[in-house]
Parts: structure tokens; C-alpha cells; sequence
């Protein structure tokens, strides 16, 4: 549609260039139209600067305590104070950017790879598969999830990968039914037959020709994990499961200084609460501003 | 209809074993040592020994189970070791709680997400329809607990408008009789408007707490299939027909874009019912939630186990409850069915 | 237009008042008469028995326990330079008895003649008997916390007649008479307990763990285990002074943060559950009373098992001790509400008392060099473990001693364990390193030593401390104490503080204050060795 639009792809620009470019197009279009979505973008593109560059242009160390200086309101030395131990709160939020967005890549990702991949083997194959994907769905389902997550957690240990993991199983369910629900359309398509006739295993075809074709959908659910995955990790630190001292992050920085509040040191739970909620707010404006881009039918 | 709920109920009994056996082996998982909490400070490894024997705990893992099902099967769900009562009369009094405050926030929650969805269909792609999305996803974009504790640090520590968080009810209002566990419905029946007053107020922060969570998606989805329904061939003849905009929006377009709205509420009702947990901690409210919580923390296992059984029973009570309501609103899948 | 003007002087009513200490919401007025005599305690957690003899009774409930039962004894008061009352450790008070004989191996009791049950029974030495035959066999914490005076036969508990009962010693220990006034030998109904006890519960502890059974000056009026405690005044106590305040309601309120709003707004009494920062601020501010007081034979120490390598070198644990940042931890964690047991004068002789500081602070550069005649020049890797249970304290401590051991090399690992694991790890001694505090109820520093640094290897020897030298001080200790000989006493005690101050198994950070915060019309507070609330004394204005 773009390209007809535009009319500046030209007969010899290569297909998937064209493919590109015409995405592209559609992206800025969509964006224009719809500028909260802009907006979240711009806003994941600083989380993620601030994820790779951030710690090494902060200017004070994030874990080095100074105690006479603990507690002070947001002045110029320390642009959003210190915190109980002296620790410069502004240090810590942009150094946790980058563990926070480890936790939410890497639990969609995860997610994804359980959830999505036992999903589309579900709504594929059908048979037992589909009954055994659809128990394991449906009885971790029946958990009330955040229990569940304490539980795991709690069993496991509170390390940053038990919570990753436990928030990829209580997600579980949800990708598994979405990604079923993509398989089983696409189940007798054409280009599925194609890839049939031309000899490929049934499991190849799985990986190279559904999986792929499953992508969009998912990750417009993705973006909505993401910022999940973060207040799983936040509401975990506030009964004592978050992640091990001193390591900054949000979720933990909220969690301890929501207990400063009344006393006036609001700083201490304000800017990483803030930090978290642009980045929550961000992951969520975002997964609608793919669904525009990648289903304009399915628009909201 | 008996047909199909029977099917139902048949189906979910399969998952109900999965639970039970999956929570019995993730309590026995966790790390502390019940024995060794209870028996206290000054345990002797000797104590600990006497105490975990009392408590049934030095038996292997297959008897556990076996004593624990043989209890399922007469009612029984074991005794909780840190209030010292039955858990089925533990759950009996603290469900009512949970459900009387997870009610009232879905109700606070629809009652400001669907005109929101409404508004912003209806107006879609102006800044209405942006503004309701914002305002949406920003509830949903703080951690509960921290929602909460910003609502009472504003509206109790500072102005004074909400009651002090004691709970279901302050320190000097006593309990209605029990009819249906719900101090609201309770004290009305009693006809004692002081206890409902004191009840309500209790009532309003941790409800507000729990809608600002439950907003985004509940209006999300009204919005979305809003949408859908107002793009359909019956809205378009309706609005052909000179029918007043009201008439085409309330009763054909929103009635017919409530099903997937009612499917979200089932969603959105038990993913409360689990994660109200951390309200009722900040609010110390009786609920189920902050019980299961305060045992699991404790290595308690019965209450955990009851616990997790009560809310997988009750999540497909509710998921039957919604199907049969689809059958209400949707003549369509009655008659397929 | 009615609604906007109703807002608006609703908005302005409310925040006139909202910044002042506003008067609690009130419906009616018979609320506000239940108001000005009830006392109304919020803490974080609340009893799960209120029987202390029970299984796996929790702290609170030994609140619970202390003001709704009697004992034999109870401790005089003294009052302090800054006027807190504190309970005299040497100076015991008749309580249920009205009359102490202690002979060479025995002491006899009479019992008031007066004393009733709260449900009308006459207090008899039977009664008293089987009170202390149920704490001696019960196990548990109440068994052992009576072998610590020598309470340990039901042979012991003679009854003489009606109103006399005898206790004959085992051994002579200082600590048996003291041992009677702790919460643990409690004066129990056996009557009513009796009656309502089950077949295959002849102590009753089913029933002694709902229900409160005994003479004392409260009785619980009603109990919604993680919700409240309702106390009601006995109006039939005999054993002292009727309490001013008639009914006592106690609520469990988890936050922290809302504990001090409560207390802030008027709409509790009394709190004694907040952290050190509350405390300071609401000092400052005014608006409140607190007190604090230090515990009583109390210590949070930094522990080493010696066992585990590089521990089990001296020179390591010295260096270690000199390492922790104590002053950060008294300004940064504690808001300066703990009495300092570091940085004494080196070479100031050692004082008869405990707790006492040592002469260890931070020194870096000493640190280092400890390290290295220890053969550890490059440091080493461990854990550093702390009880979530307490994470407010335990954990700034921890982050701040990590970052200070790390300047010397050695890495540690912050390893948080939840509070009902912590009793597990600890007993099983594998913690290399890990933060911890220590009290006994009976405030002698010999007791203090006997537990936690004696051979025997108690569960609260953490450390796994064995040294032959030491068990041989603390033996003499207990020796002397029992038959007075006091120039022996001093001597031994010097020795093991001494010694223990030169191997440095645990090293002493602080000694804690415990804090009350109440409204201003609030007097009468006592602290008590158990540090709980005493309500008989509280008067509200």
C-alpha cells in the first residue's frame, strides 16, 4: 500500500528492502496518526539507551554508601537525593534501567519460547499434544498467579532468574492459548500446504513458515509482558522476594521507599516509581502502537 | 444447558487434581523448616524432632499426601499452625472479606472503565480517545501496593478525608451477624446504618487501590469492541433510521460489544482475587490474600494448600458462571449450544 | 452550584485541619466515650497463642500471656536518671504470693488467701503445682527456658498445703528464684483447663491457646488471630493495684508507614513497632512521647563460624572486627538509637558488667594488615546472611558491612533469608558469616555467656565457639554466683569478657534501644526484661 503511495520504490530495489522500507512507511504513518504511540517509542528508545550507556555515564557510583550525606532531598550534587545509605538516587535509577529491562526481555523472551512454542505445537498437531498443553495451561491458570510467582520464587530462591522464571510461568498460559488460537487458522493454508508438498517435516514447517507468521500478534502481547514482568518484580520486593541487596532496581527501590513516605523523604520512592511507571506506561502504549503497525484491521 | 454445565464441571476436574498435587509439592519445596519455626527460639535439635513429629511432618512425602487427600475427601483442610484454627473455618471467615472488596473494586472499576471505553470509541482517534487511554494505562502502570500507599499517605495521613487503614472496619465498630460474610450486605440486613457507614468508608481506599489496577484492560476491551460493533451493518441501519445517537449507543451498540467485555471480567476478577494480596497487606485488611501470604512466608503449608484449592474452585465456578452468562446475552451461542 | 460549594468548603474545612493533629473520625458520641478509655496498640504482627507453655507461641503472644496471667514473683520498679521505669532485676515483688522463704535448697511460697481465678476459683497451690509440673514437661522454648534457672522435676513442686507450696532445689543456681518471675511459670487455672481439656491433651493446651485461664489483671475479651486482641480489666484482681484503663484493644496493622500515620492522626495510642527514623522524627516533631530504653542483656553481633575456614583463624576474625563500619551503622541504621559496643578505650580495663563495648573500630589500614599475617593478603569470597524477618535493620547493616569488608578483599555475597527459615540455618551452624542479635530475660552476664559462647554448644552459640579456657570461666562464673562468693565472680567474669574480646567469635555491634511511641495523654509505661507492653501500669489521661 505505501510503496503505491509513495511511488519511490523503483523496479530495482531488491525485495526485502522493499518489504522493509514499505514497513517502515506504514510505521511513521501509523505514528503520525496516533502520537501517544509516537511517544511510547521515543520513550523505549531512552530506556534502552539508558539500559547500555546509562551506567557508564552516571555520576556517582550506584552501591558506594556515604552515610553523612544519607537522606538528603534532591539538590544538584544528587539531582534526585540520596537515599537511607547516602547512595545517589538518580545513580541508582539509570543503572537499573539496564537490569530492569533485562527482567522484562528476558521473561517474554522465555515466555515466548515456552509458551509460544508449546502453543503453535498445540494448535498445529491438535491430538494429545493439544490436551496436554491445554491441561498444563488451565491448571496453572487455576493458581491465583501472584501467589504462584511467590511460591516459586520463595522455593527457589530470589535471584534475578527465579524471577524471571516465575513470571514466564504464570504467563504461560496466556501465550500458549494466543499462540493455539494463530496455529490452528493457519493450520491447512496454503502456504502450509506448499511447504508440505515441497517436502519439509512437519516440524520445519512449524518453525520456519508458522512461527514467524505468529510473530506480530505475539509481540503486540509481548510488549504488555514486558511491562508486567517489571511490576511482578516490584510486588515480589515488597514482601522480601525481589532481587539480592545492593543491586538497584525499581521494583526494590519502590518497595523500600514506600516505607519513607510519611516520614516527608519522598524522593526515595518517587523517582524510581516514576522510572517505573514511564517504563510500564511505555511497554503498554507501545504493544498498541504494534497492533496498529502490524493488523490495521485490528485497530483500536 | 445441565448438559453442558455437567461437561463443564467434568472437565475441570482434572485441573482441581493438577492444582492439589502441584501446591502440595511446591509447599513441600520451600526452604523453611516448619518444624524448626514452631518449635521457637530455643529449640534443641531434640525439640525440633518432638515438634515436627507433633506436627505430622517426619512422615514421607506419599503419606503426607495420602493423609492430606483422605482429609480433602471428608472436608477437612488441616489446621493452620499460626492461628491455630481449622483452615476451612480460617478461609470460611476471611473469603467474604477478599470477595467483598475484590466486588467492590470490579464494580468501582466498570463503573469508570466502560464510559471511558465507550467515550473513546465513540470519539476515536481524538484527543478524547487518547486522553482515556492515558489515563487507563496509568493506573495499571504502578505497583499496586504503591498505589495504595500514595492513596493513604494523600487522602488519610494528609487530608483526612479516608478512615484510618485499620481494615474491614475501625476499632470501635463490632461486626454485623453473619448472614453472607459481607459487612455491607450484613449490616443492612441488620439495619444498622452506623456499622454500613463504617464499613463503606473502610471500603473506599483499598476498592479505589484495586480499580485504578483493573481500569486499563476493562476499558481497553470495551473500547475495542465498541469499535467493532460500531462498524457493523445494524449500528450503520440504526443510525440510518434517524434513531437518536444515545439509542444507537447504549442499546444496540454496547449491547451487543458486551461479550468480550464479559469474558475480560472473568479474566480480570480472578487475576484480583490473587493479586489483592498485596493491598490487603498494605490496607491490613482479613482477607485470604494477606493469610495465604503470612503462611506461605511461614512455611505454613494447610493454609497455602487451602488456600490455592479455594481460589481454583472458585476460578471455575466463575468461568461457568460467565459461560451461562454468554447464554444469557448472546442468543447466538444458546442456540448453537 | 449546591455541589460546588459543598466541595468547597468541604476542601477547606478538611485542610485547615489535615495539617494539625486532628481529632480521630468520630460517628457518635458513645463512641467517643469508648474512645477516652480504651488504649489502642497497633503493631506489625500479633499473637498466634495466648498461652506462652503452647506450641510455637510467638513473641506477641507472650504479651498476651504476661498481662492476663500471674506468678508467684514479679520485679520491683526502679526509676532511671530519665525517668523510665525499669524493672529492678534484684529486687522481686510479691505477686500471687504474699510471702518468700528461701532457705538453703528450698524456697517457700504463701499464697494470698484472697486471690481468685477470673472466673471466680480460689488461686491454690494445686493450682500453682500444676502450673509448673505443665512448664517443665511441656517442651519446647517454656521447658527450656525453666532449666536455665534449674527448674526441672515436677519432684521439685511440693505442696504443703492449701496455700504453701515449696520448691525444692536441684543444684544451687543464682538463677532459679529470678527464674519464677519470667513470663514462663505462669499461675494456670487447672480446674478450668482440666474440664475443657481433650483426652489426648491432659495440659489442655488446645484450650490455654484460645482462652485466657488464669488471676491475672486482663482477660481476653476476644481474639481474631491476625486482626485484633480485645482485652478486658479484671475487676476482681487481687495481686496489685486495680489498672486504670478499663479495655485494651490491640490491632495488627502490616505497614510500617501506616503505623505512624495512625499515631500521627490521633488514631492510636500506642506503637512500639516503627523504625529508628520514625522514632527519631516523631521525637523531634514533638507530637508524641517516646521512650527508649536499651535491652536488657541484649546484643546484635556480627557472627563467624569457626569452624568454617578462613574463620577459624583469629587473625581473620580480628580483622574482620576491624573492618565493620560501626559509626555509619549507629548513624545510618540506627538514627542513633542504640548504645555503641565498639570503640572502647584500648587498654581500659575490662568492667563486671555486660553488655560492655570492646576497643575494636574501624580501621582499614589494620584491617589489612590482620589479613595479611593471617595469610590472606588477596581476601576471599563468602556469604554474609541476615533474617528478613528483621530486613529493616538487618539489611542496611549488611550492605554497609559488605562495602566496608570488601576494602580489605573480601567479597561477600548478601544472602537474605526468610524469617521462618532463619531458625533452620542458624541451628544447622553452616552460616559462615551473618548478622544476628542475642537477649536473655535474665539479665546476668554469666547467663548471657553460658548460651552463647559456652562449649556445650547450645543453639545460640551460632558460632560454634568451643575453647576450654572459656567454658572454664563461665563454669567459675556460675559456681561463685551460686554460693556469693563475689571476689571469684568478678575474676571470671573478667576472664571471659576478656577472652572473648581477644578471639572475637561474634562481634558485638550495638547494644538496641527498645522504642515506645505514644499519644502525650499516655503514662505509666514500664519497661520489662521481655520488653513487652505491661498494661497494668498505663494511665490515660
Amino acid at each position: 500500500m505505501s510503496a503505491l503511495e509513495t511511488g519511490t520504490v523503483t523496479k530495482t530495489t531488491p525485495g526485502f528492502l522493499r518489504g522493509a522500507s514499505a514497513t517502515l512507511r506504514h510505521a511513521r504513518y501509523t505514528f503520525a496518526e496516533n502520537p501517544v504511540s509516537g511517544f511510547a517509542f521515543g520513550l523505549f528508545v531512552l530506556l534502552i539507551l539508558c539500559a547500555i550507556v546509562g551506567p557508564s555515564l552516571v555520576p556517582h557510583n550506584p552501591l558506594v554508601s556515604d552515610t553523612a550525606a544519607a537522606l538528603n532531598a534532591p539538590s544538584l550534587r544528587h539531582l534526585f537525593g540520596t537515599d537511607q545509605l547516602g547512595r545517589d538516587i538518580f545513580s541508582r535509577v539509570v543503572v537499573a534501567a539496564r537490569l530492569d529491562m533485562a527482567i522484562a526481555f528476558f521473561s517474554v523472551a522465555l515466555v515466548f519460547a515456552m509458551g509460544g512454542v508449546a502453543g503453535i505445537a498445540a494448535g498445529f498437531f491438535g491430538g494429545w499434544i493439544d490436551q496436554v498443553v491445554g491441561r498444563v495451561a488451565d491448571t496453572i491458570m487455576a493458581f491465583p498467579l501472584f501467589v504462584l510467582a511467590m511460591g516459586i520464587v520463595a522455593a527457589l530462591g530470589n535471584t534475578v532468574t527465579n524471577i524471571v522464571i516465575a513470571t514466564a510461568i504464570i504467563n504461560f498460559p496466556l501465550y500458549a492459548r494466543i499462540a493455539r488460537a494463530e496455529a490452528n487458522i493457519r493450520r491447512d493454508a496454503g502456504f502450509v500446504q506448499a511447504a508440505r508438498l515441497t517436502g519439509n517435516s512437519e516440524i520445519r514447517i512449524l518453525l520456519t513458515q508458522i512461527l514467524p507468521n505468529i510473530m506480530p500478534i505475539m509481540m503486540v502481547q509481548m510488549s504488555l509482558t514486558m511491562g508486567y514482568a517489571i511490576l511482578n518484580a516490584a510486588g515480589l520486593s515488597f514482601i522480601g522476594l525481589g532481587v539480592r541487596p545492593p543491586t538497584p532496581e525499581w521494583g526494590i527501590m519502590v518497595a523500600e521507599g514506600a516505607a519513607f513516605i510519611v516520614s516527608g523523604d519522598w524522593w526515595i520512592a518517587f523517582f524510581p516509581g516514576l522510572a517505573l511507571m514511564l517504563a510500564v506506561f511505555c511497554f503498554n502504549l507501545l504493544g498498541d502502537g504494534l497492533r496498529d503497525i502490524v493488523d490495521p484491521q485490528r485497530r483500536t | 444447558m445441565t448438559k453442558q454445565i455437567l461437561r463443564r464441571l467434568a472437565t475441570a476436574i482434572p485441573t482441581l487434581i493438577g492444582v492439589v498435587i502441584v501446591t502440595f509439592l511446591l509447599t513441600r519445596v520451600l526452604p523453611g523448616d516448619t518444624a524448626s519455626y514452631f518449635a521457637g527460639p530455643a529449640a534443641t535439635p531434640q525439640a525440633i524432632d518432638e515438634v515436627r513429629k507433633k506436627l505430622g511432618l517426619d512422615r514421607s512425602l506419599p503419606a503426607q499426601f495420602v493423609s492430606y487427600v483422605q482429609g480433602l475427601a471428608t472436608g477437612d483442610l488441616g489446621s493452620s499452625l499460626s492461628t491455630g484454627q481449622p483452615v476451612v473455618k480460617d478461609i470460611e471467615t476471611r473469603l467474604p472479606a477478599s470477595a467483598e472488596l475484590t466486588l467492590a473494586g470490579l464494580i468501582l472499576a466498570l463503573a469508570i472503565a466502560i464510559p471511558l471505553g465507550i467515550l473513546a470509541a465513540v470519539r476515536q482517534g481524538s484527543w478524547i480517545d487518547h486522553l482515556c487511554r492515558v489515563i487507563a494505562t496509568a493506573g495499571v502502570s504502578l505497583p499496586v501496593f504503591f498505589s495504595g500507599l500514595l492513596l493513604v499517605y494523600v487522602f488519610y495521613y494528609h487530608l483526612g478525608w479516608a478512615p484510618a487503614p485499620l481494615g474491614r472496619l475501625d476499632a470501635f465498630s463490632s461486626a454485623p451477624d453473619t448472614v453472607t460474610g459481607f459487612y455491607l450486605i450484613d449490616s443492612l440486613i441488620a439495619r444498622d446504618f452506623d456499622t454500613f457507614r463504617a464499613a463503606a468508608a473502610q471500603l473506599v481506599l483499598p476498592a479505589t487501590t484495586l480499580a485504578l489496577f483493573a481500569l486499563a484492560s476493562i476499558a481497553r476491551m470495551t473500547r475495542a469492541s465498541m469499535l467493532a460493533a460500531l462498524a457493523s451493518e445494524f449500528v450503520r441501519t440504526a443510525k440510518a433510521s434517524g434513531l437518536s445517537p444515545r439509542t444507537v449507543i447504549v442499546t444496540y451498540a454496547f449491547r451487543n460489544a458486551l461479550l468480550p467485555v464479559v469474558t475480560t471480567l472473568g479474566m480480570v476478577f480472578s487475576f484480583l482475587l490473587g493479586a489483592n494480596v498485596l493491598v490487603e497487606k498494605v490496607f491490613a485488611w482479613p482477607g485470604i490474600g494477606s493469610y495465604a501470604v503470612e503462611a506461605l512466608i511461614k512455611s505454613d503449608f494447610a493454609p497455602v494448600q487451602g488456600f490455592v484449592l479455594a481460589m481454583a474452585i472458585l476460578y471455575v465456578m466463575l468461568n461457568l458462571l460467565i459461560d451461562m452468562l454468554y447464554g444469557v446475552i448472546d442468543p447466538r451461542v444458546r442456540l448453537e449450544a | 452550584m449546591q455541589r460546588r460549594d459543598f466541595l468547597k468548603s468541604a476542601v477547606v474545612g478538611t485542610l485547615a485541619s489535615g495539617t494539625s493533629i486532628a481529632a480521630p473520625a468520630i460517628w457518635s458520641p458513645a463512641k467517643a466515650d469508648a474512645r477516652a478509655e480504651t488504649l489502642l496498640i497497633v503493631s506489625e504482627s500479633g499473637p498466634n497463642n495466648l498461652d506462652i507453655q503452647g506450641v510455637g507461641t510467638n513473641v506477641p503472644g507472650y504479651e498476651a500471656n504476661w498481662n492476663c496471667y500471674d506468678r508467684l514473683i514479679t520485679h520491683e520498679m526502679k526509676t532511671l536518671s530519665d525517668g523510665t521505669q525499669y524493672y529492678d532485676r534484684d529486687h522481686f515483688k510479691l505477686e500471687l504470693a504474699e510471702d518468700m522463704k528461701i532457705d538453703d535448697m528450698s524456697v517457700t511460697f504463701k499464697l494470698r488467701k484472697d486471690a481468685t481465678f477470673q472466673d471466680g476459683a480460689p488461686v491454690t497451690a494445686a493450682d500453682v503445682k500444676w502450673s509448673l509440673d505443665r512448664a517443665v514437661t511441656v517442651g519446647g522454648f517454656p521447658t527450656f527456658q525453666m532449666k536455665a534457672g534449674s527448674l526441672e522435676k515436677p519432684e521439685q513442686f511440693v505442696v504443703v498445703d492449701d496455700h504453701t507450696i515449696r520448691i525444692d532445689f536441684l543444684r544451687k543456681d543464682r538463677l532459679t528464684v529470678p527464674d519464677l518471675a519470667v513470663i514462663v511459670p505462669c499461675v494456670i487455672n487447672a480446674g478450668l483447663v482440666k474440664k475443657n481439656a481433650a483426652a489426648n491433651d491432659p495440659w489442655g493446651l488446645e484450650y490455654t491457646k484460645q482462652n485466657t485461664a488464669g488471676s491475672g489483671a486482663y482477660k481476653v475479651a476476644k481474639w481474631t488471630p491476625d486482626t485484633e486482641v480485645v482485652f478486658e480489666r479484671n475487676e476482681t484482681w487481687k495481686s496489685g493495684p486495680l489498672p486504670k484503663i478499663r479495655r485494651i484493644i490491640w490491632r495488627m496493622v502490616p505497614d510500617a508507614g501506616n503505623r505512624r500515620a495512625l499515631l500521627e492522626r490521633g488514631d492510636a495510642d500506642v506503637s512500639y513497632d516503627l523504625p529508628n527514623k520514625d522514632f527519631v522524627d516523631l521525637r523531634n516533631s514533638g507530637k508524641l512521647s517516646i521512650i527508649s530504653t536499651p535491652y536488657s542483656n541484649g546484643i546484635q553481633y556480627i557472627g563467624m563460624n569457626v569452624t568454617k575456614p578462613p574463620f577459624d583463624n583469629v587473625k581473620v576474625r580480628q580483622a574482620v572486627a576491624c573492618a565493620i563500619p560501626y559509626q555509619k551503622i549507629m548513624d545510618a541504621v540506627l538514627f542513633g538509637l542504640a548504645k555503641p559496643m565498639f570503640g572502647a578505650a584500648p587498654g581500659a580495663p575490662i568492667e563486671i558488667a555486660w553488655p560492655q563495648p570492646h576497643s575494636y573500630n574501624t580501621d582499614i589500614a589494620k584491617a589489612k594488615q590482620l589479613m595479611a599475617e593471617a595469610g590472606y593478603p588477596n581476601g576471599f569470597e563468602t556469604t554474609i546472611s541476615f533474617d528478613l524477618g528483621f530486613a529493616v535493620v538487618n539489611e542496611p547493616i549488611c550492605v554497609l558491612t559488605q562495602e566496608s569488608l570488601a576494602q580489605i578483599g573480601i567479597n561477600a555475597t548478601i544472602n537474605k533469608i526468610p524469617g521462618a527459615n532463619w531458625r533452620t540455618e542458624l541451628n544447622k551452624k553452616v552460616m559462615p558469616l551473618y548478622t544476628n542479635v542475642f537477649s536473655g530475660w535474665l539479665n546476668y552476664p554469666e547467663y548471657f555467656f553460658y548460651w552463647c559462647y559456652d562449649g556445650d554448644n547450645s543453639v545460640f552459640n551460632t558460632m560454634s565457639y568451643q575453647s576450654k579456657e572459656m567454658d572454664g570461666y563461665i563454669d567459675g562464673a556460675r559456681k561463685a554466683a551460686a554460693i556469693g562468693d563475689t571476689a571469684a565472680y568478678d575474676q571470671d567474669v573478667k576472664d571471659f569478657v576478656g577472652l572473648a574480646f581477644k578471639d572475637m567469635p561474634r562481634v558485638p555491634l550495638y547494644q538496641p534501644y527498645v522504642n515506645v511511641a505514644m499519644q502525650k495523654n499516655i503514662t505509666g509505661y514500664q519497661y520489662w526484661f521481655h520488653r513487652r507492653l505491661d498494661y497494668r501500669a498505663m494511665v490515660k489521661a
